[in-house]
């Protein structure tokens, strides 16, 4: 009984002392409930052809047109590369904080492009700890390209629809490298057979090193899984510097394709960077906030 | 034995009566630049004031500043504030001259405030109100940015002032 009115007594007092110490300390430990989320694991939407994990937050739109001139081994007769260039115009747009829905048109092979991008999980530490940020994509990409007259026999619309679904899985790992790796399944509705299956898979890797607070360089590269041996094609690779100037994002990149779309540059990429089939190119990035940025965390 | 028991608990309440939480919280500040006005606002402050020696504390959460644009959230957060480094925004002192008895009226606060991991010591006037058990705080002051080593990158066109008002409301309850 003794025991135990001394430990009582201990304890209450060791409150009494607790009460006069640094008030911080209380704070501090009454706090234990937050949780941080990463935030700008990616500067932005794109690493340098492919997705991020980041969407849109909510009622923000952006602008995203992304160049890509000729292939730079085109020696001076083409300047370079200069003289030729590949467009894409898109338009992200943020429903909600994890749902961006995207529409785009690609000059290659004259194809518009559809996205969805859901953030399943968030990187987060404090209360809720979470290691990466998850997001899945589902695209759709038509190609208009061949014109109607000119189909082969048997070509019908259907066959100029490609299909997309990736898994982005990112890392922030500090504030300034951040890694990303993204399973990558991509259906063509129509293909040559001799050289390439309908249903294509592949893995990417990517990241981001930030030299400043305003510059930072990119890197991607899909690995396609169970090439068939005929296929010409290569596997993409990219890198890249984003700067960022307030609303806007410029992104000057050099890779081995000229595409846009996921079937494009995964699946159809045609240069390979060692023989200097390399595309200087960028991405210019414009925000909007059109709606109200409430619901944020 | 639950006499004794009694009159411990009896000695150590009286002790945590003096201490008031904030119960609610809206910290507001405003640039005013040339090409743009800039307001962000937080309700995710907490604090603790012990109204027996007048000392307080308390704690902003710097990602807790909602801005009316998403795009100027994020720059604030990760260029400005640096807020994976420097999560939060602290101030550690001490109202002079408070008295329990008369707690309503001009006040102000001596201390240290910290920011982007940047102590400085300050004094923050403002004013108390008691009403019933809950006290209100109220104060206006200026912050330069300069003093807490926050600069603006240049690339960016956005002007941004060089000093920031802030405006900090709290009430305060029983703990």
């Amino acid at each position: 009984m003794k025991r135990y009115l001394l430990g009582i007594a201990l304890l209450t007092f060791s409150g009494l002392a607790f009460a006069q110490e640094d008030l911080m300390k209380e704070l501090e430990s009454s706090q234990t409930g937050d949780t941080d989320y990463a935030f700008q694991t990616f500067k932005g939407t794109r690493i340098v052809n492919g997705h991020t994990v980041e969407t849109k937050p909510k009622g923000t739109l952006e602008f995203i047109f992304a160049h890509r001139f000729g292939e730079v081994n085109g020696g001076l007769y083409e300047l370079f590369g200069l003289d030729d260039a590949y467009v894409r115009y898109g338009l992200d747009y943020g429903i909600t904080d994890n749902l961006s829905v995207s529409y785009g048109r690609n000059s290659v092979d004259k194809t518009m492009d559809g996205y969805a991008k859901y953030k399943l999980l968030k990187q987060s530490k404090g209360a809720k700890n979470f290691p990466f940020t998850m997001t899945v994509l589902g695209g759709v990409a038509y190609r208009s390209s061949p014109k109607k007259d000119n189909v082969p026999a048997g070509f019908k619309t259907i066959d100029r629809f490609a299909y997309v679904t990736q898994l982005l899985v990112a890392r922030k790992f500090n504030p300034n490298f951040s890694m990303q790796v993204m399973p990558t399944f991509i259906h063509k509705n129509a293909v040559d057979q001799n050289i390439e299956d309908n249903d294509q898979m592949a893995i990417g890797v990517g990241g981001r090193l930030k030299v400043t607070k305003s510059v930072a360089l990119t890197s991607e590269y899909y690995y396609r899984l169970q090439v068939n041996e005929n296929s010409p094609y290569k596997n993409t690779f990219g890198i890249g510097v984003d700067i960022e100037t307030g609303g806007h994002v410029f992104q000057i990149v050099v890779t081995n394709t000229r595409g846009l779309t996921e079937r494009a540059f995964i699946t159809e990429t045609d240069g390979d960077f060692s023989e200097g089939d390399i595309h200087l190119g960028f991405n210019v990035t414009r925000t909007f906030q059109l709606g109200g940025n409430r619901s944020k965390n | 034995m639950s006499r004794i028991f009694f009159i411990l608990i009896v000695l150590a309440s009286p002790v945590a009566a003096q201490k008031l939480t904030v119960e609610k919280s809206k910290v507001v500040f405003f640039s005013d630049a040339a090409i743009e006005d800039i307001t962000a606002e937080n309700k995710k402050a907490s604090g603790i004031f012990n109204q027996d020696n007048g000392e307080i504390v308390f704690s902003i959460p710097i990602s807790g500043f909602k801005f009316a644009k998403a795009l100027m959230q994020e720059h604030f957060n990760e260029k400005y504030m640096e807020s994976d480094k420097y999560p939060k925004a602290t101030f550690q002192g001490k109202v002079e001259g408070f008295s329990k008895d008369a707690p309503s009226g001009p006040a102000k606060a001596v201390g240290k405030m910290t920011i982007h991991g940047v102590t400085k010591d300050v004094e923050i006037p403002g004013t108390m109100t008691k009403q019933g058990n809950k006290l209100q705080m109220n104060a206006k002051f200026m912050v330069k940015l300069a003093d807490y080593n926050i600069t603006i990158p240049q690339l960016l066109w956005q002007n941004i002032a060089e000093q920031v008002e802030v405006t900090v409301d709290f009430t305060f309850k029983p703990q």
